[in-house]
């Protein structure tokens, strides 16, 4: 049994390389409407929050709250993307479209496929989420420099949602049950998690569970780069990121050995 | 044969699902250059067969080797040397044909310039060069299946494992794929193809293997199987009443079978059995040598198509 598994898992360091040139080539061809798509939402809780909201509200943990907001809303779209681009697309590739299908009869396993969809999901990620902070940048809420100091946060912020989402396709039959996962742990996160106020407003036990939450993690890591403050407890936000990303990583290739190589 | 001259090797393979027995006890040995067939009705484990090859599914019990590597263990080895060509299209349909063959190159770790080079004679092979750059979802049916062959031959492979290679095809574009694979066995490459067309089977297999059910029901060279278990012409009678008919040409037929309105009838002489026709009206009756299909439905009964 720990042969077959081993078979499965990626070969080597690189042969991930070639399902996420694959998928990058899939994405030029339509990269205009994918940047746009991947700028309107945020776009649009960032003003409309931000402008209506921040008038009201004032300054927060020192600073205005469209800054405050905008840092929230990087993590925010970071998760986003990697978790749809999983959910939808790589679902498809590896449902309807077959494309995992043909992948794996080359040299291939499914853990360099699920590899490389991780990573691609996650540049989608880096791509998404610096875009909100080159529009924050421009608004004067964020510098240059502040974004470069977030971009390997985000990447692992994609990486991280981008496993877990891996997770929900390899168990959910059919596209159905993706909402389950959107309203009961990705829509509730955005709101515990100190995107959009800060997580001292909650009632103090609410703070344990919600530190076990992995955009907590990234949201702590983002937004003290994002407005270039000292980061408090770093290591650990990365380790719990990596935890997550490695035990989900290795279950989805469990769950999708059981479902597409019996 | 020596283990260099075996391309592939099942020895007692089974495999259930569900507790569904899907493939029982399961032998045959493929030699390098030959092109043998899995001919069975849908639901009589080619498909399992083809995917267990690849290492894509794992047998209960049973050794599998395939190009000497033993599969599901060392699979993707065996698979740099084999090119597939799945029962269902899974091509790239945004993709031009440039393109899908020079992603799939790049699974097996060609670089692009390894991939350019094989790129013309592929497109040649598969007669799409004209077509180099126009998108898979603009292309038919035939085309996007010779594409799927060429994009099988970019890993230039030893093996060819064809689920299916010409289902759903109009007989214009299944005889070419026939001729491409012709080509392909002439040139040296092993084939192992899975098909319910008796044609195909009987014009492409040097030998087959018969399954029902998960089983080996016969096995051999098709003329050799034709003879064996037919071994004489064939009067087909449509019209009349088919249990009368067979009471009237029983001493001279060696074995009788009625499916629906048509009477099946072997027989060594069929001139006798003509004769004792002669006298009923409303018949049509032709006669014809056997073939794999009478072979076919001989060992699973006239019953399968139901």
């Amino acid at each position: 049994m720990g042969e077959s598994y081993a078979a499965v898992m990626p070969t080597n360091a690189y042969n991930w390389i070639a399902v996420w040139r694959r998928n990058f080539l899939a994405w030029k061809k339509v990269a205009l409407a994918s940047i746009l798509g991947n700028l309107a939402d945020p776009l649009t809780n960032l003003f409309g929050l931000g402008f209506g909201l921040g008038l009201i509200v004032g300054r927060v943990e020192g600073t205005s709250y469209i800054a405050f907001l905008a840092a929230g809303m990087v993590a925010t779209s970071a998760m986003t993307s990697a978790t749809f681009e999983t959910m939808y697309a790589a679902f498809a590739r590896m449902d309807a479209k077959r494309t995992w299908e043909a992948i794996l009869s080359t040299e291939l396993t499914l853990g360099d496929i699920v590899l490389g969809e991780l990573v691609w999901a996650a540049s989608k990620s880096v791509l998404a989420g610096t875009a909100i902070g080159i529009v924050a940048v421009t608004l004067g809420y964020a510098s240059w420099l502040s974004i470069l100091y977030a971009m390997p946060t985000i990447a692992l912020t994609g990486l991280v949602f981008a496993s877990l989402a891996m997770v929900v396709i390899s168990l959910a039959p059919s596209y159905d049950y993706f909402v389950f996962y959107q309203t009961l742990v990705l829509s509730p996160m955005v709101f515990l998690c100190g995107v959009v106020f800060p997580t001292s407003q909650l009632p103090g036990s609410f703070q344990h569970f919600v530190g076990l939450l992995p955009l907590a993690h990234s949201v702590d890591l983002i937004r003290p780069a994002m407005l270039e403050r000292g980061v408090d407890g770093a290591v650990l936000h990365v380790a719990a990121l990596c935890v997550y990303t490695v035990f989900s990583f290795f279950a989805s290739i469990a769950v999708f050995r059981r479902r597409l190589l019996r | 044969m020596s283990m260099s001259t075996v391309a592939i090797d099942l020895a007692g393979v089974r495999k259930s699902f569900g507790g569904r027995t899907i493939v029982d006890e399961l032998s045959f040995s493929v030699a390098r250059g030959e092109c043998f067939g899995l001919l069975g009705p849908n639901g009589a484990g080619k498909s399992t067969i083809a995917r267990m090859l690849l290492g894509m599914i794992s047998p209960d019990a049973g050794k599998i080797m395939v190009l000497n590597e033993p599969v599901p263990a060392r699979a993707r080895v065996a698979r740099m040397r084999i090119g597939v060509v799945p029962q269902f299209d899974n091509l790239e349909l945004e993709f031009t044909v440039r393109e899908n063959l020079l992603v799939f190159g790049r699974y097996f770790g060609m670089s692009a310039r390894k991939i350019e080079a094989v790129l013309p004679s592929l497109l040649e092979f598969a007669r799409l060069e004209t077509k180099a750059d126009a998108r898979v979802s603009e292309l038919s049916g035939g085309m996007k299946r010779r594409l799927t062959l060429a994009r099988a031959l970019i890993n230039d492979p030893h093996l060819l494992v064809m689920d299916e290679p010409t289902t759903g095809l109009d007989p214009h574009a299944r005889h070419l794929i026939w001729e491409r694979l012709r080509v392909l066995l002439a040139r040296g490459k092993t084939i192992l193809l899975t098909t319910h067309f008796m044609e195909e089977a009987e014009r492409l297999c040097d030998r087959l293997c018969v399954l029902e059910g998960g089983r080996k029901i016969a096995e051999g060279k098709p003329d050799v199987l034709i003879d064996e278990h037919i071994g004489c012409n064939v009067v087909e009678i449509y019209g009349g009443d088919p249990h009368q008919l067979r009471e009237l040409i029983r001493p001279h037929a060696r074995h009788i079978e009625v499916s629906g309105e048509t009477l099946f009838c072997y027989a060594p002489y069929p001139e006798q059995v003509r004769v004792q026709l002669r006298g009923q009206a409303g018949l049509r009756v032709l006669q014809r040598p056997p073939n794999l299909e009478d072979v076919f439905l001989r060992l699973t009964g006239r019953e399968m198509e139901k």
